[in-house]
């Protein structure tokens, strides 16, 4: 019997010595894995950069004339050196213009309508192109971008629930702080107003005749149309 | 907002061509742009260096020096360009900021230096961006200090009017003071110094006399020892007295642990006289004499070395628990193997497992006392891996907690002070959105005090009260403004937001009460009758900031929500819109009335019970703007 002890413990002080051992090797042995590891990581690629067409392009693609097209560059390109603006980046800028709200929903909308090649990336020519339509655009185009706006899935028709995306996005931009007090149903009643306003034919949805013709009966926003026509 | 963004600031503008469908009421006017300047290069010759940069990058940030006029007092006629005789090297990270939108610190600047840079440019250092911030910060910390400590040179000059007891506890405090201090300090440190070594020399074998063996000098010269320590006691509690008396706050002094120490050090010759003859228990008060020797700590009051070592060892005390909790799990895994493995062999001295502690504990440290052998085959076994596995785990980690201490020591006063800086940099960030938001507000309530003042003819508080915001800042106010347009809602501050919230609540439970209270519903011909009584304190809301002048806004914010409450909704909302659309549209033809809210009797008890406070605490001519 004690003898077994003593051959049991003799046994296990041998393992432990054993696991001891293979316990030190681990750990210098898994040191030097780690290293290669992190190397390998160190290769990544770096940001994708971006370099627009040539100036006499984009002058002739737009409605703006070089000197614009420079200092527009300039800007953009000071934002965003690698010439290109991802979704993220856009929310952010787009953020701090509205301080008090959260801009990020309706940035979201406003980036699907800057990027019309749906690469996730709104690039200096995507950027410029909107702004032609929006600074210097006939009001028919710039009716045509906003029913772009509006339509998320870009069908052709604006739905309510569409409708009531984009209008909850905007009075999420108002925040919180608001004069009168922002309740639930303001954006659905908003809606409503603008649904009972365009949709001619009752028929649930807007399509862009529709729309085209309604605002431009209305002279509120025939003249809201022109406002932002010395902005650069 | 953020000037960085400027550049964005169009795009945003022509975006807002999105909400122009959707609005249903009419949009501002867009702010026009009068200053058609074409953008031209700016030299700025800085000491003989020259930088070239656009307007428009200086235009970003206007209140600093470069970015407003006042750049205007540095233009040099004949070489038509801006001379600075400053700094090139610093001037390049402050030009810098103005073309990327952040400000850097560059290592290589003294601090002061830089810091003057910024002041003469106008930029406050707090917009140096996170890369940055936390080297000067550091940086300005330690000139900070160095500076605190040049002043605390300069606090030995005597101040004059300190009386008898400050003077006593500044000599105490910094005995380089005066003389009187420094022989104090002195005495003192002789006589603990004396006291510790009575205390040695008192268990000194002094040779052996006729009668005895060897006894300690203690007992053979009891009376010369006692007449040491009664001296030392006197000057110590005296020292002690004097120090109670002279700290300006007892109660802290007696918390404190140089005088707890003092205390014990003392205490045990008092309780000593007390109880003379019980042999037994002044025995045992004699080892609190022990403490005596912890008198060598109040050196450490001037030593800046040992108040440095025992800051480290109390906040490496995680760590040095961590090394003896590993120390003790093994010892207590090791003892029990010994314990079982010698309990075969005969006359073995491990009897237990604690008794197997001192074994375990001798051979990890590796010093092999001897006293204790196992003599077991296992056990010896047991016992080399023990003294192997003692080795790795004291020698192997001790560098590394030690230099791991040192690392997490570093970390932790990192992550401290970025935890602190965080709450600031929060605190800079939320302070900024309000602030842009607060700017909008006040353009607000600018153009409706614009009108209101163009109304009453007071020219000259029109001049006074209207600063002209920046180009950027208009169109930016006038983005905001067509959103609120579109949506038919107002920004207000959040004060305002959380009174209305108060109202709507205190509204829906108030008793729909027929007594409808007359006077601020009376008919516009009630109003207009007012109109033309001229207030002498025509304090309008708009011409403080909000916080101090809520009540009137408040007034009128109670006022529209009766309005609303009581009369069908159809008409008189739209009412309500076209009032807001007035105040905040600019349009000419606002008729504002001036009505004068009457005492608070008149109006009915319950919806008194909010506004009564309010209505008394303001004068009692209450001027309420209000439009028809």
């Amino acid at each position: 019997m004690l003898s077994m002890n003593l051959e049991g413990l003799e046994m296990i002080a041998v393992l432990v010595v054993v696991v001891l051992f293979v316990k030190v090797l681990e750990r210098f042995g898994l040191l030097e894995a780690g290293y290669d590891d992190s190397v390998e990581d160190e290769l990544e690629l770096s940001a994708v950069r971006h370099r627009p067409e040539g100036l006499e392009q984009l002058e002739a693609q737009t409605r703006f004339s070089r000197k614009e097209l420079q200092i527009l560059y300039r800007g953009f390109k000071n934002e965003c050196p690698s010439g290109i603006v991802n979704e993220e980046t856009f929310k952010e800028i787009y953020a701090q213009f509205f301080p008090q709200g959260d801009a990020t929903t309706y940035a979201h909308f406003l980036f699907n309508a800057f990027d019309t090649d749906h690469n996730g990336s709104v690039s200096f020519e995507d950027f410029v192109m909107g702004l032609s339509i929006l600074l210097r655009g006939t009001v028919q185009e710039k009716l045509n971008w906003a029913f772009n706006l509006y339509d998320i899935n870009k069908d052709g028709f604006i739905t309510k629930e569409e409708m009531l995306d984009i209008m909850k996005a905007i009075y999420d931009m108002m925040g919180k702080c608001t004069y009168p007090v922002l309740r639930e149903e303001a954006p659905r009643q908003h809606v409503e107003v603008f649904f009972q306003k365009m949709d001619k034919n009752k028929d649930g949805v807007v399509t862009i005749d529709e729309f085209i013709d309604c605002c431009q009966n209305d002279e509120n926003i025939m003249r809201s149309m022109h406002l932002f026509e010395n902005v650069l | 907002m953020a000037a960085g963004v400027a550049a964005w600031l169009p795009f945003a503008r022509a975006a807002a061509i999105g909400w122009m469908p959707i609005a249903n009421c009419p949009m501002p006017v867009a702010p026009r742009d009068n200053s058609r300047k074409q953008d031209e290069l700016i030299i700025l010759n800085v000491s003989g260096r020259r930088f070239q940069t656009w307007r428009t990058t200086l235009d970003r940030y206007p209140d600093t020096l470069l970015g407003s006029t006042e750049k205007d007092f540095f233009y040099n006629e004949e070489t038509k360009e801006f001379f600075f005789d400053r700094d090139p090297d610093a001037f390049r990270s402050i030009l810098n900021f103005y073309r990327t939108g952040k400000l850097h610190y560059p290592r290589h600047e003294c601090i002061s230096a830089y810091d003057e840079e910024l002041i003469f440019f106008g930029i406050i250092p707090e917009i140096i961006g996170d890369c940055c911030y936390e080297e000067y910060k550091d940086r300005k910390r330690e000139n900070l200090e160095r500076l605190q400590d040049d002043q605390e040179e300069n606090k030995d000059i005597k101040l004059p009017n300190m009386n008898f007891r400050e003077t006593m506890w500044r000599a105490f405090e910094n005995p380089h003071t005066s003389t009187m201090a420094l022989v104090f300090y002195y005495v003192t440190g002789f006589f603990i110094a004396v006291s510790v070594i009575t205390n040695v020399v008192e268990t000194v074998p002094c040779g052996s006399t006729a009668n005895h063996k060897d006894m300690p000098c203690g007992e053979r010269y009891t009376v010369a020892f006692f007449c040491m320590d009664t001296a030392c006691v006197m000057i110590f509690t005296v020292e002690y007295l004097m120090r109670l008396f002279a700290a300006p706050s007892r109660y802290r002094f007696m918390r404190s642990v140089m005088s707890i120490i003092d205390v014990v050090a003392i205490l045990p010759y008092y309780i000593g006289l007390v109880m003379t003859n019980n042999e037994d228990v002044s025995g045992a008060f004699v080892t609190l004499r022990v403490f005596r020797v912890f008198r060598i700590f109040k050196f450490s009051r001037h030593s800046q070395g040992l108040r440095i070592l025992g800051y480290t060892l109390k906040s490496c005390a995680s760590e040095l628990g961590f090394l003896l909790f590993s120390l003790t799990m093994a010892i207590i895994i090791f003892a029990t193997v010994m314990f079982y493995a010698e309990k075969g062999s005969s006359s073995s001295k491990f009897t237990s497992i604690p008794a197997s502690f001192w074994y375990t504990i001798v051979t990890m440290t590796t010093l092999g006392y001897g006293d204790m052998v196992p003599k077991t085959i296992a056990g010896k076994i047991f016992g080399s891996i023990c003294s192997l596995s003692g080795v790795l785990v004291i020698a192997l980690p001790v560098p590394v907690i030690v230099s791991n201490f040192s690392r997490i020591y570093h970390q932790n006063q990192r992550a401290d002070k970025r935890r602190a800086q965080k709450k600031a940099r929060l605190a800079r960030i939320r302070i900024s959105k309000s602030g842009s938001a607060n700017a909008f507000l006040q353009s607000k309530r600018n153009g409706l005090l614009s009108e209101l003042l163009e109304l009453t003819g007071k020219e000259e508080d029109e001049q006074k009260l209207l600063k002209s915001p920046s180009l950027l800042e208009t169109q930016h106010h006038h983005l905001l403004h067509c959103l609120e347009k579109t949506t038919a809602h107002e920004f207000v501050d959040e004060q305002l937001y959380e009174h209305n919230c108060l109202e709507t609540a205190l509204q829906t439970y108030r008793s729909s009460s027929p007594a409808i209270p007359d006077s601020p519903v009376t008919t516009c011909c009630g109003r207009r009758r007012e109109r033309n009584h001229d207030e002498a304190n025509t304090t309008l809301p708009c011409s403080h900031l909000v916080p101090s002048h809520q009540d009137p806004l408040l007034e009128l914010s109670a006022f529209q929500m009766q309005r609303c409450d009581l009369r069908p909704p159809g008409d008189r909302s739209k009412l309500n819109l076209r009032t807001n659309d007035r105040i905040s549209c600019k349009s000419g033809r606002i008729t504002t009335a001036i009505i004068s809210l009457p005492t608070p009797p008149a109006l009915t008890p319950d919806g008194d019970s909010l506004h009564g406070p309010t209505l008394r605490s303001c004068s009692s001519n209450i001027v309420k703007v209000s439009a028809l």
